[in-house]
């Protein structure tokens, strides 16, 4: 209670202090005061996946959300479920991440407030160039086939296996192909989607992964895309404020305007902007609401 | 802290879960590193007694390089021995990388400097009086080093237990050459990485538990033997 008093005392004061800086008369405008935008916000902690981080986007947007609000954004680029676990824990303000139910659930359970979506990008299944399981010409874009047909020629395949969101994306697709993804051909490596990516050149196996993370790789992969455009392999980030009434220390302010800022007409035509002129196509479709 | 408190009570349930999957890691993490050291033993031992015993060019340069050594980052030797394997690599027609040996070859780069340089700080003082006093006795060339290794077998010692420390706790080259895959090459300190990328800060913390304890264990082995 006691620091709760503190701090809206402490708000106050501030609120004072801008509303009597900005209906002073001007005649004794200092330097400092004529500073435009003079919001400045503590640093906050944003919990991402591996695929924004490893994409390179957030290095592209983020330091014009630093420059603007004057502050910095400590990334912490995990899987979805430590990003998750980061929340729940009061470690991270805010999460960017991509499993949407396990976002939705993250919010009925109370650790998130006001989940929204800001863009997609879909995920392929990459192959070794000679394309063992001849996929590129039996199953056209339907990702569930593929699989049985891995699954039934006993091609390699290898797994992220560690429960995050490119990872339950694929349990999901194995499930709806009705096959159990176990046996000597599927390898499971634990790992972030690039490891596995690298993992699945060398050892020529087959892959489930974000467009993203596979463009920005490809030049260092033998690796071609074998299926895409399945429906089902649609990836929705989403991003999520962490509840401050869970833990002390929130910086609520600060995921408040990250939250506003990533969903400005400004950043999304930003995020649709890149890798284009890099890879010949956008890397990620803003979808923010 | 709840995670903590978890992860001792984790640690108890994980060794008495019978579970084949967390036997298998525990069972490779303890293979591949008493591979590792008993390789590396066969050649850094010897290394380190002659190194430390004669006066040879370019000693200084010697003992310098194999302290600094000492300190790879496990990382950096992970990533050599990935690039020596990997299909575009100068020995990938050898199909070893992600494979338990792959980890074995890695660990033995990373800890034969440690052995080495253990061993070699140990015999600089008084390795001469007792090389001397078995030259005298009339031993021959192997004779006077398998004198040494029964003077020194405690100094050795720890360089044995150094070595296997380094090995069975390092956890950046055998993650990047062994691949972490499940059921195959994955070790506990790979297991606890991943548990704590998945948010299972508990189960990580109890898989470190299990390490610990074991290298606790095997000390007192170790020193039981030493000391008789």
């Amino acid at each position: 209670m006691k620091k709760v008093f503190i701090l809206t005392i402490g708000l106050l004061l501030i609120l004072t202090l801008v509303s009597c800086g900005t209906s002073e008369t001007p005649e004794i405008e200092t330097p400092e005061e004529q500073t435009p935008q003079a919001e400045t916000l503590d640093p906050i902690t944003l919990a991402t996946t591996t695929s924004t981080e490893n994409s390179g986007l957030l290095d592209e947007i983020l330091p014009h959300f630093e420059e603007r609000y004057n502050t910095r954004v400590n990334v912490v680029a995990v899987g979805t479920g430590q990003a998750m676990e980061m929340g729940k824990n009061g470690d991270a303000d805010v999460l960017l991440v991509h499993a949407e139910a396990t976002e939705i659930e993250f919010v009925e359970d109370g650790y998130g407030v006001d989940r929204h979506r800001v863009m997609y990008n879909d995920f392929v299944i990459a192959g070794p160039e000679d394309d063992p399981a001849g996929l590129k010409e039996t199953t056209g874009s339907d990702a569930a086939n593929a699989l049985d047909i891995i699954k039934e020629k006993q091609a390699l395949f290898s797994s992220r296996g560690d429960n995050s969101g490119t990872h339950m994306k694929e349990l999901e697709l194995w499930q709806s192909a009705g096959v159990e993804p176990a046996g000597d051909w599927y390898k499971s490596v634990g790992q972030g989607m690039g490891a596995t990516l690298n993992f699945a050149s060398e050892e020529k196996a087959y892959v489930l992964t974000d467009r993203a993370t596979y463009l920005s790789m490809k030049d260092n992969l033998d690796l071609d895309i074998a299926v895409e455009g399945d429906e089902r392999m649609f990836n929705q980030y989403g991003v999520i404020k962490v509840n401050p009434e869970k833990h002390d220390g929130i910086n609520k302010e600060g995921a408040d305007r990250f939250v506003e800022w990533i969903l400005s007409d400004e950043v999304q035509d930003m995020i649709a902007e890149f890798g284009k002129d890099k890879y010949g196509q956008g890397l990620f479709v803003p979808n923010g609401e | 802290m709840e995670n903590i408190l978890n992860g001792f009570a984790g640690a108890l349930n994980l060794i008495l879960s019978g579970d084949k999957e967390v036997y298998g890691i525990i069972g490779l993490s303890l293979g591949v590193s008493f591979v590792s050291v008993a390789i590396s033993m066969i050649f850094s031992v010897p290394a380190g007694i002659a190194i430390g015993m004669n006066r040879f060019p370019l000693r200084r340069s010697v003992i310098m390089t194999i302290n600094t050594l000492m300190g790879l980052p496990p990382v950096i030797a992970g990533l050599f021995v990935y690039l020596l394997l990997s299909r575009s690599g100068p020995l990938g027609y050898l199909r070893i990388l992600h494979t338990p040996k792959a980890m074995i070859i890695a660990q033995v780069l990373l800890i034969s400097p440690i052995i080495t340089g253990v061993t070699m700080a140990a015999v600089k003082n008084r390795g001469e009086l007792i090389k001397n006093t078995a030259y005298t006795l009339g031993a021959g060339k192997l004779q006077i080093l398998w004198t040494l290794i029964r003077e020194f077998r405690t100094s050795i010692g720890s360089s044995l237990i150094a070595g296997y420390g380094r090995a069975i706790s390092e956890v950046g080259a055998v993650m990047l050459v062994g691949g972490n895959i499940k059921g195959y090459t994955r070790v506990m300190t790979t297991a606890i990485i991943l548990e704590t990328n998945m948010g299972n800060f508990d189960q990580a913390i109890a898989i470190g538990i299990v390490l610990l304890t074991l290298f606790f264990l095997i000390n007192i082995f170790l020193q039981r033997i030493q000391g008789a």
